[in-house]
């Protein structure tokens, strides 16, 4: 196994997403057949190879400081599911 | 006359030349819409009159421009101000942006218009459109099967006419694999080449913006209009942008064209990889030298992409929160009751699956397992395409091992669907730029893609191999009957 | 027993650029709520993030004047969490390749000076602000205009030894900060913030303790009675034998204790990578040189040159480098008093407990450098008395009117007129009969007491040097 119902659930925790018992399990059959096949990777010597984050090599892309206005209080909450006077209402949070 | 048949430059030029008017195409291609959409279901939302008003007041500033009054579809993670951008999500489902994608804005200042948004499988997260909240679109050629993904709705509007051309997105194949199982042409540009802002974004580092058309002429007028330097994406590169249509003159006359042998191996169906032979033996026959070489990481193309790609699509999809905009689970219990259902309420299994990979390949402890891994295998992997070019000016494969699989098929091995994209993956690794042209039909009938694939930044000379083979046959011509 | 305290520190400071670090939106504080907020910030699908040079060239200029390396290479990562106030579900920070590592600086307490070691400085953005609604309502509120504004997080070696000397630390690093203009060091305001890692060890022992990571300390004086508790408090349970446990603890300045977040804090588990929306920042060195050439005169050049300079104790030095303006205001009024230990006097005293000490009082307060000088030549020509010159000072700070006018206005002119003050003196003998017989008696103090009948006599304005002699010559 590459990867339990446990660690399933601790990253449905940190990913925000509730899951059901029956979708822990399903996601454990098949994040563990995909990890089980990713595995392949370390069939290769990546020791002196430098990681790509990149594919173009850039570097230095800057704006000046100039500001500009920005949205309109109704563009802003146009789209928000809760909202109070000019803020996103959330659930209560302490 | 059917006036949807047409292509970018047939309607350009009959409106220049005043044999017809904006309005008539865009209600030509309403009314195309109208007759195929139950049969494939290739929009998330059509435009409809208000299109066909807005063509009618098109100001004649731009006549100029090639796209002046042509209908365009925009696939449904392209943001448009004051429609309905829903990345085929029941979590951006009535989420409307006060913005247009670069890509949009520069299609508006062309004076191009909008047919709809089209399907595709939820942010883009698939191979068949079946992902997606909406409803699958189904395969022109076969309404059994599917259109390819994720850009499946583009790629099924402009092979049934309904629409003049189409835009997509590719972060794995999404451009490339639903033009092959549609039969069109569809381009993926150099990364950088487009500006990613307004693409809602899956995997930052891989997707590019580029054209769904129904010839190679199209696509190089598409991807002149949308190409070039935009100083809202950091990562959109500051080249000049060739005049491509002006480039396109079939001479393939001494040119190297590689055939990645690992491309046409097991696997592949026979009749694509007669397809393919077919079309090395026609370019070689023009002039081309044609030579094989090897991409020796290939294998490991598949395991690197679906690291990195959900790796930043788990980020990328954390501002789904329910907050700012979206979908919002209620009744709950407390903040995190809502974060956890309103994600687990408007996310669908597929984007789910992608999301929990990429949370665990980033998480304590396996950082240097997965995801370090699989960006120092992603340097192998563009090393291959680097030495591949020493030698040689395009790549020649096969763009997907299969023709359109059926619908339902995949969909509950998720791997399987994976492996699907086995051809075109790498080219987002590379971040180089591919095109997937027509080149056959299976005993099925259905159609077969053959990519061609170029250097960085390096597009013309794509465009002019796939437009040397297409000026040799008449693949491109052939439309589904519906 | 005896324990050795081991304290770092991680300073948060809001750089003061116009527009965001991202995205174009104003840094003003105070807006009305998400009224600086654009599509970029509100971390809207498909938008996409442009760094801001200024916030480079801002963190720069830090690092240099911390004596940091400055990385050739570096980036960008997300640090992926979920908030109401961090819209992405990410906050764009560095991680691997921060601009600036390995640098320090120099505290001086009871007149030693220490070297404070910098691990790194990196550049980041803020949150919003979540408001919480009052009493039992369900909802809290979300104000997204702070989002995006630019953050450097200056993070110590764990090199302070006692809660004065991080106190120490936080002055200098707001000195610092202020001198460069790149943050205003408004604690309270939350402009410079600061989170502190304390952990005890026994003297002599080498291997740290378990820490604690201490929050919430919004003033210099929280910061060092916070870690004053925390210090106590860590103390009691090694001595009673227990131990620490890692953990986040909050200070309640109301109940001048900290308080465990444990259970309402998440397991720390960020999954920092490599911002793909961001490019690499390469600093080369005219970059570096650029920055260099607009460094200004730093807070230990400068006391040092006032100390040989204008031989200035080093506590006068030290104090008037502590701010920018402070110094300015030293050196204007100086270049025309010519007096410098006497300026320093007067700025140290009158002007500095006028000011209560704050920058902004001082850039308002009515007295400027010029009058401030001219007041001090007065009393160096003799026109008034020092006495007197407390009045004047008084007076130029409430009316803002020149030393001049006042003196003439009042009528404070000194009497040095040997004449007038005589008949003083003598009246003053003739009254005090008892103390006279006293001083010649050998009572010397008494002599003070006859100085200050005289003064009183003269209301304040008779040239006590003039009053002495005759006093001397008559008695």
């Amino acid at each position: 196994m590459k990867i339990t119902g446990k660690e399933v659930a601790y990253v449905a925790h940190l990913a925000r997403l509730a899951l059901s018992d029956e979708e822990i399990e399903q996601f454990t059959g098949q994040l563990d057949a995909i990890l089980a096949y990713v595995d392949k990777l370390n069939e290769l010597d990546t020791e002196d190879v430098e990681p790509t984050a990149h594919v173009i090599p850039m570097g230095n892309v800057v704006r000046e400081d100039a500001v500009d206005t920005g949205l309109p209080i109704e563009e802003v909450l146009a789209n928000a599911p809760g909202t109070q006077d000019r803020f996103f209402r959330v659930p209560r949070i302490i | 006359m059917d006036l949807f048949r047409w292509t970018i430059q047939e309607a350009s030029a009959a409106f220049r030349e005043g044999r017809c008017i904006p309005a008539e195409l865009m209600a030509s291609v309403n009314s195309r819409i109208e007759a195929v959409e139950d049969k494939i279901h290739a929009y998330v939302s059509v435009a409809g009159d208000a299109a066909v008003q807005q063509a009618a007041s098109l100001s004649a500033g731009n006549e100029a421009s090639p796209l002046w009054g042509v209908p365009i579809a925009l696939k449904d993670n392209l943001a448009t101000r004051g429609m309905r951008t829903t990345c085929s999500s029941k979590i951006l489902e009535s989420f409307c942006p006060p913005y247009d994608a670069t890509v949009v804005s520069r299609l508006r200042g062309a004076g191009a218009l909008f047919s709809g948004k089209t399907n595709l499988d939820e942010f883009a997260m698939g191979s068949s459109t079946e992902t997606s909240y909406k409803g699958t679109t189904r395969n022109p050629w076969d309404l059994t099967r599917i259109p390819g993904g994720s850009s499946g709705g583009s790629a099924a509007a402009v092979a049934a006419d309904a629409c003049v051309a189409a835009l997509g997105s590719d972060t794995g194949g999404s451009i490339r694999q639903p033009a092959a199982h549609c039969g069109i042409v569809g381009l993926k540009p150099t990364y950088g080449r487009v500006s990613r802002f307004g693409l809602v974004a899956f995997a930052s580092s891989l997707e590019q913006i580029g054209p769904l058309t129904k010839d190679v002429t199209d696509a190089a007028i598409l991807l002149k209009a949308i190409a070039g330097h935009d100083h809202r994406d950091s990562t959109s590169v500051n080249v000049p942008v060739p005049d491509y249509p002006s480039l396109l003159n079939g001479d393939v006359q001494d040119m190297r064209i590689g055939v990645p042998q690992e491309y046409l191996q097991v696997g592949v169906q026979r009749e694509v990889r007669e397809a393919i032979r077919n079309a090395l033996d026609l370019l070689g026959a023009a002039g081309a030298s044609i030579r094989e070489i090897s991409l020796p990481h290939t294998d490991y193309a598949v395991s690197t992409y679906y690291i990195l790609a959900t790796a930043e699509a788990s980020s990328n999809l954390a501002r789904y929160d329910g907050v700012k905009y979206g979908y919002r689970a209620e009744p709950v219990e407390d903040l995190l009751d809502m974060y956890r259902r309103s994600r687990a309420e408007g996310f669908g299994p597929e984007v789910k699956r992608r999301i929990m990979l990429g949370t665990y390949a980033l998480s304590s402890g396996y950082y240097d397992a997965y995801y370090r891994k699989a960006q120092q295998v992603r340097t192998l992997i563009m090393r291959d395409f680097e030495a591949a070019f020493d030698v040689c000016d395009v790549l020649l494969a096969p763009t997907c091992p299969t023709t359109a699989f059926r619908i339902g098929e995949k969909v509950n091995d998720p791997l399987q669907m994976y492996l699907s994209d086995i051809y075109t993956i790498s080219v987002n690794l590379a971040g180089i730029p591919g095109i997937s042209i027509p080149c056959g039909f299976d005993g099925q009938g259905l159609p077969i893609g053959l990519q061609i694939l170029g250097k960085h930044f390096d597009e013309a000379t794509v465009l002019n191999a796939a437009y040397a083979y297409e000026q040799r046959t008449d693949w491109h011509g052939q439309r589904p009957a519906l | 027993m005896a324990y050795e305290t081991i304290i770092g520190l991680e300073v948060h400071a809001q750089l003061k650029t116009r527009a965001k670090i991202f995205c174009s939106c104003s840094t003003e504080f105070g807006g009305p709520p998400n009224g600086h907020t654009c599509p970029v910030c509100l971390g809207m699908p498909g938008v996409l993030p442009v760094l801001n040079r200024e916030v480079v060239n801002f963190v720069l200029k830090t690092g240099l004047a911390l004596h940091c390396r400055i990385n050739p290479f570096s980036r960008f990562a997300r640090k992926n969490y979920f908030y109401p106030d961090l819209p992405k579900g990410y906050q764009i920070s560095q991680y691997e390749h921060p601009l600036c590592e390995a640098g320090f600086l120099h505290i001086d307490l009871d007149g030693e000076q220490k070297r404070i070691g910098i691990t790194r400085i990196h550049m980041e953005e803020d949150a919003g602000k979540n408001i919480h609604g009052e009493g039992s309502e369900p909802f809290s509120y979300v104000d997204l205009n702070r989002t995006g504004v630019p953050l450097m997080e200056i993070v110590s070696e764990p090199d302070m030894r006692s809660p004065r000397e991080a106190a120490a630390y936080m002055r200098k690093l707001r000195t610092i900060v202020r001198y460069l203009d790149v943050c205003d060091g408004n604690m309270e305001q939350g402009s410079l913030r600061c989170d502190a890692n304390v952990s005890l060890r026994r003297v002599g022992e080498s291997a740290f303790g378990v820490r604690t990571e201490l929050k919430n300390m919004n003033s210099f004086k929280h910061v060092e009675k916070a870690l004053d508790y925390e210090v106590r408090r860590q103390a009691r349970i090694l001595d009673e034998g227990g131990s620490t446990v890692q953990e986040t603890r909050l200070w309640d300045a109301e109940r001048g204790v900290t308080v465990s977040m444990r259970g309402k804090e998440e397991a720390h588990d960020y999954r920092y990578f490599p911002d793909p929306d961001l490019v690499p920042l390469h600093v080369d060195a005219a970059w570096i040189d650029e920055i260099r050439a607009t460094l200004p005169e730093l807070p230990d050049e400068k006391m040092a040159r006032f100390m040989t300079a204008y031989g200035l104790p080093r506590y006068d030095a030290e104090v008037l480098t502590v701010s920018r303006e402070l110094s300015d205001y030293f050196e204007a009024c100086n270049s025309v008093a010519q007096a410098p230990k006497v300026v320093s006097n007067w700025i140290m005293g009158d002007l500095l407990r006028e000011c209560k000490g704050e920058d902004e009082a001082l850039a308002q307060c009515p007295v400027n450098p010029d009058m401030l000088a001219r007041m001090i030549q007065m009393i160096e020509q003799g026109t008034i008395s020092g006495k007197i010159a407390k009045t004047v000072f008084g007076e130029m700070v409430k009316t803002g009117k020149t030393p001049e006018v006042i003196v003439k206005e009042k009528n404070l002119v000194q009497v040095t007129d040997e004449g007038t003050i005589a008949e003083l003196v003598d009246r003053v003998i003739a009254d005090h009969p008892e103390q006279v017989v006293q001083y010649r008696d050998g009572k010397e103090k008494v002599f003070g007491f006859l100085v200050g009948q005289v003064m009183k006599a003269s209301r304040g304005k008779a040239n006590p040097a003039v009053v002495n002699k005759l006093l001397k010559e008559r008695l």
